[in-house]
């Protein structure tokens, strides 16, 4: 009993117990709705540094010219098509291991803005290959296993809305997503392992970047708008998604109701 | 901004950011009516009296 209190009082115990707590769907929302006014101001402040940056201190690149200004959004938005899966990958082993109660809402929610941000990067990569390449496609191995990124979260979009049960099909994605984690270093390292079309990495490489200063800052700068964009976003599709599973718990509890004899108790639901 | 209009690729430059601004902005655009519709949606059930286990037990989840 002794024992039990101290453990109780001990400050990992606590830390533990918070965590708990987080998974709690409501805890959850009420913490979306403190964080989120904080997190969007942060956002647009940061994107107005990033624009500032990218339109009046950027210079124009030796090589690219003025096209490096399609980098500022194409780079980031590539980092964010594969750190967005990766939030989904973490998500899964929640699912399928410890299942936790809001991993799966995570996973599901993170899946259509990994697609768009997927989407861009193929976009403006395609708007800087004409100029720059002279081409809009080529089949290198760095574009076509990142058409294959987009392909994979269209597949999960479409799996979580073909099966109704949220739990089944929460599962069912979580397998196909941790399959899918294969195509993460293809992607990263495609540059590396085949003769392609596409640059080598410039900024998370041994030995440092390659780029300079006056270039690295309003990328680095614009990636960190997009990265709090991302977490914006996926905060308010979280919330979206458990308020969503909520109408669809009552609405069985209504349907329940309405087809017990009277005096029946209905089976609750959430 | 005279390093940005007046120059060669301007007309991808742009392409490049409308595409970004249309596809976030329809993201966002989706996100506040999904929430808007669910809200309505939670709202419609409970004016009907329905209210879910949780609810019922004071300890929302």
């Amino acid at each position: 009993m002794i024992g039990r209190i101290a453990l109780a009082h001990a400050p990992h115990y606590q830390k533990g117990m918070a965590l708990l707590d987080l998974a709690n769907p409501s805890r959850f929302l009420a913490l979306v709705a403190r964080v989120q006014p904080w997190l969007v101001a942060a956002t647009v402040a940061v994107f107005a540094v990033a624009a500032w940056q990218v339109f009046f201190v950027s210079p124009d690149d030796y090589q690219q010219g003025d096209t490096v200004r399609i980098m500022y959004i194409h780079v980031p938005a590539a980092w964010l098509s594969l750190f967005c899966y990766a939030v989904m990958a973490a998500a899964s082993l929640g699912t399928l291991v410890w299942r936790h109660p809001l991993a799966d809402v995570s996973a599901k929610a993170a899946a259509p803005i990994g697609a768009a941000f997927t989407f861009i990067c193929l976009a403006t990569g395609s708007l800087w290959g004409k100029p720059m390449w002279g081409t809009w496609w080529i089949w290198d191995a760095r574009l076509t296993s990142q058409l294959v990124l987009l392909l994979m979260y269209l597949g999960l979009i479409a799996l979580w809305r073909s099966v109704d049960d949220p739990g089944r099909a929460g599962r069912a994605a979580a397998v196909l997503t941790l399959v899918g984690t294969v195509n993460l270093p293809i992607i990263k390292f495609s540059v590396d392992w085949w003769n392609t079309l596409h640059q080598p990495a410039s900024v998370f490489r041994l030995g440092g970047p390659t780029i300079h200063p006056s270039l690295l800052t309003p990328l680095m700068v614009s990636a960190l708008a997009f990265t709090l964009l991302f977490l914006v976003m996926h905060l308010a599709a979280m919330r979206n998604e458990i308020l969503r599973r909520r109408v669809r718990a009552m609405q069985l509890i209504a349907a329940q109701r309405e087809t017990l004899p009277a005096g029946a108790q209905p089976v609750p639901g959430e | 901004m005279g390093t940005m209009f007046g120059v060669q690729h301007a007309g991808f430059i742009i392409a490049s950011y409308a595409v970004t601004v249309v596809t976030i902005g329809a993201l966002i655009a989706w996100i506040a009516i999904d929430h808007r519709r669910q809200k309505a949606a939670l709202a419609a059930l409970e004016a009907r009296g329905v209210t879910r286990r949780s609810a019922r037990g004071g300890e929302a989840s």
